[in-house]
């Protein structure tokens, strides 16, 4: 945003902020708040349940959205105008994921748990069918509360049924608990999870050395390789004094797409959506050219593997 | 319905379980305790118990831990742990009584007034240490923060097919240890006999001498120190901590105070424990997702034919 205002003084953009704390309820009221501040476009939101609930409420106020990370495929079956997402969702996670665990990894049993929210329980379900066609056994499926602090019963059915694999559809604090909870346990099969968990924290919140060896997938690069994200990634460190989080990548795309609509004059809600409907944005982590139904076109899903308490993009599923 | 999974878990449920519902009695204490003398329910004891884990993530943090201690060392550590978050989450509760509970009582309003007060208090120290604490930027603020391990697994030894480790060993035994001392303080001190009249009949309690602000104050400190306990041996066991960490827990601690008879000291325990192995029991049989729901199914019958929990009611008639 910073550099777009300094460097196109005709139209000034500003940013409103609101922070849904991943909370469907708080999306909502936030949704409506943002519309009575007559925002012309959303960023967000970054997650798939709250995206549910908001969703609705900007396609009837007229107002473009794109998530730059919520990856339920639901979201896209509305046929709603309005919505677009930067980014593949579950469905290719899923089966990407399941590809990954049974050709690549060789797991022949998977456990498949997930944290019952729209996105874990959504990816889950993506990758449990996946594993059987591919020739692969769901030795046992459990749903943990994500809230929850034991996972203990989850750990008894895994470690009971003896799956060389589990795959976790969940956000990176519960899959930090789940897999410290399994290797206490003396768990050793693999361990994978999808872009939920993709996160430094994910390796932080299992308490370091039992995220070792652990694989995440996500429909993102790592943009500190990418050579086209260079100048984004210097401005990000120097800006927040971090690498850039998951998604932010994304967020970035989303917001230059959005500018790049209202240089070109599109300065109402409904002049902008027309303009990402019927264009495209050479951004840094892909060319965004939006679908009818507000999905990406196109999408890769990238693999990462724990290694030194660090996340290694290792390849991609296909 | 899985009962193949029931038997082939029995065991591993059993001990974790068991470890569980240890953390939920001594957290059940502070809502039994005030609830016998006050007819208060104090929601805001989950907080008392978050800011136990917080205190003991400042100490983890001073002491700059990255490594497993052993020996004296650990003992040392977990000792100052200890002392640390009892003294905080003991000085919460005494803060809640003075500011959102006796000022009310002072002014005669009603206990729903009280309720509303500590429900108050909850949302309010969640969102102060969610903002100022713990909260990160680029994360949401309520994420969890992780402890550095201070026990390893190792294991100790074996109940069927389950591992019993050490740290699960320290939180049974430092639960029950602390579960016999508070019942031997209150049968047996002056103290114990002010919160036992108090718990009776304040007003003749007023009458006869004791003075009631004073035990209602001692009340309050013991439970929140019985919380800082709790949330110690929580730090030990799951190492992380959150700005919402309590609330979970305090919703189940105060079902295992009903469970087992409100305002009953040993009700806490039995009804810890009972709620503890319910939902491991319960998670092998139907599928963790039905953890909750087989907890509140349980408790609901038992309430039908005891309605006052399964050991009674009063502070007193249980001969605590």
């Amino acid at each position: 945003m910073s550099q777009y205002n300094a460097t196109n003084p005709a139209v000034k953009a500003t940013v409103v902020d609101f922070d849904s704390q991943g909370d469907p309820s708080q999306a909502n009221n936030g949704a409506n708040t943002l519309i009575s501040d007559k925002v012309v476009a959303v960023i967000g939101p970054a997650f798939s349940g709250e995206s549910a609930a908001a969703d609705p409420i900007f396609e009837q106020a007229g107002i473009p959205n794109i998530t730059p990370s919520a990856t339920n495929v639901k979201l896209a079956q509305h046929g709603y105008k309005f919505f677009h997402r930067a980014l593949a969702d579950d469905s290719f996670q899923g089966v990407g994921d399941a590809d990954y665990l049974v050709n690549t990894l060789h797991a022949s049993t998977v456990a498949v748990i997930d944290d019952n929210s729209t996105y874990g329980a959504g990816l889950a379900q993506n990758v449990i069918p996946q594993v059987t066609k591919e020739g692969g056994t769901v030795a046992v499926t459990d749903h943990v509360d994500p809230n929850g602090a034991d996972y203990g019963s989850t750990v008894n059915k895994v470690v009971a049924s003896k799956a060389a694999a589990v795959f976790y559809g969940g956000y990176y604090d519960a899959a930090g608990r789940l897999v410290k909870q399994l290797r206490a346990a003396g768990y050793t099969g693999l361990f994978m999870s999808g872009d939920g968990s993709e996160d430094a924290m994910f390796v932080t919140d299992a308490g370091g050395a039992p995220a070792e060896g652990a694989y995440l997938s996500c429909a993102c690069a790592d943009e500190t390789q990418n050579p086209a994200a260079k100048s984004f990634v210097s401005a990000y460190q120097a800006m927040w004094s971090e690498p850039p989080a998951i998604y932010s990548a994304e967020a970035y795309d989303a917001t230059n797409f959005v500018l790049a609509a209202i240089k070109s004059g599109a300065t109402t809600a409904t002049a902008i959506n027309n303009y990402l409907a019927t264009s495209s944005w050479q951004g840094i982590t892909k060319t965004l050219k939006f679908l009818p139904d507000g999905n990406v076109a196109g999408g890769t899903i990238y693999v990462y593997k724990v290694e030194g308490g660090k996340l290694v993009q290792i390849g991609t599923t296909s | 319905m899985n009962l193949h999974g029931f038997v082939t878990e029995f065991w591993p449920s059993t001990v974790d379980g068991l470890v569980l519902g240890s953390i939920y009695a001594l957290f059940a204490l502070g809502y039994t305790m005030v609830y016998g003398v006050l007819k208060l329910i104090n929601f805001a004891h989950s907080e008392v118990f978050m800011v136990g884990t917080m205190a003991m993530l400042g100490v983890l943090n001073l002491l700059d831990i990255h490594r497993l201690p052993g020996g004296v060392e650990l003992m040392g550590a977990l000792l100052l742990c200890a002392l640390a978050a009892m003294v905080a989450s003991g000085a919460t509760a005494l803060m809640l009584e003075l500011i959102a509970y006796r000022p009310l009582r002072r002014r005669g309003s009603s206990r729903l007034a009280a309720l509303i007060s500590a429900i108050g208090m909850s949302f309010a120290l969640q969102q102060i240490f969610a903002l100022f604490v713990v909260g990160k930027p680029g994360h949401p603020r309520t994420d969890p923060v992780p402890f550095p391990t201070l026990m390893g697994h190792a294991v100790m030894f074996r109940l069927g097919v389950a591992q019993v480790t050490s740290d699960d060993v320290l939180v049974v035994v430092t639960a029950l240890a602390m579960m016999v001392a508070l019942d031997r303080l209150v049968s047996t001190t002056k103290l114990g006999r002010g919160i036992r009249a108090v718990a009776q009949d304040p007003e003749t309690a007023t009458l006869m001498g004791v003075n009631l602000d004073r035990v209602i104050m001692y009340t309050f400190l013991i439970g929140g120190v019985m919380a800082g306990v709790a949330a110690t041996l929580f730090g030990v066991h799951y190492a992380y901590t959150q700005a919402t960490v309590g609330q979970l827990p305090g919703i189940k601690a105060f079902t295992a105070a009903v469970l087992g008879g409100i305002g009953n000291l040993r009700g806490a325990l039995l009804g810890g424990l009972t709620i503890g192995l319910l939902e491991f029991y319960g998670s092998s049989i139907f599928g963790t997702q039905w953890e909750n729901p087989v907890v509140f199914a349980v408790l609901v019958v038992v309430l039908l034919f005891r309605p006052t929990g399964i050991l009674g009611e009063s502070l007193t008639r249980a001969r605590v």
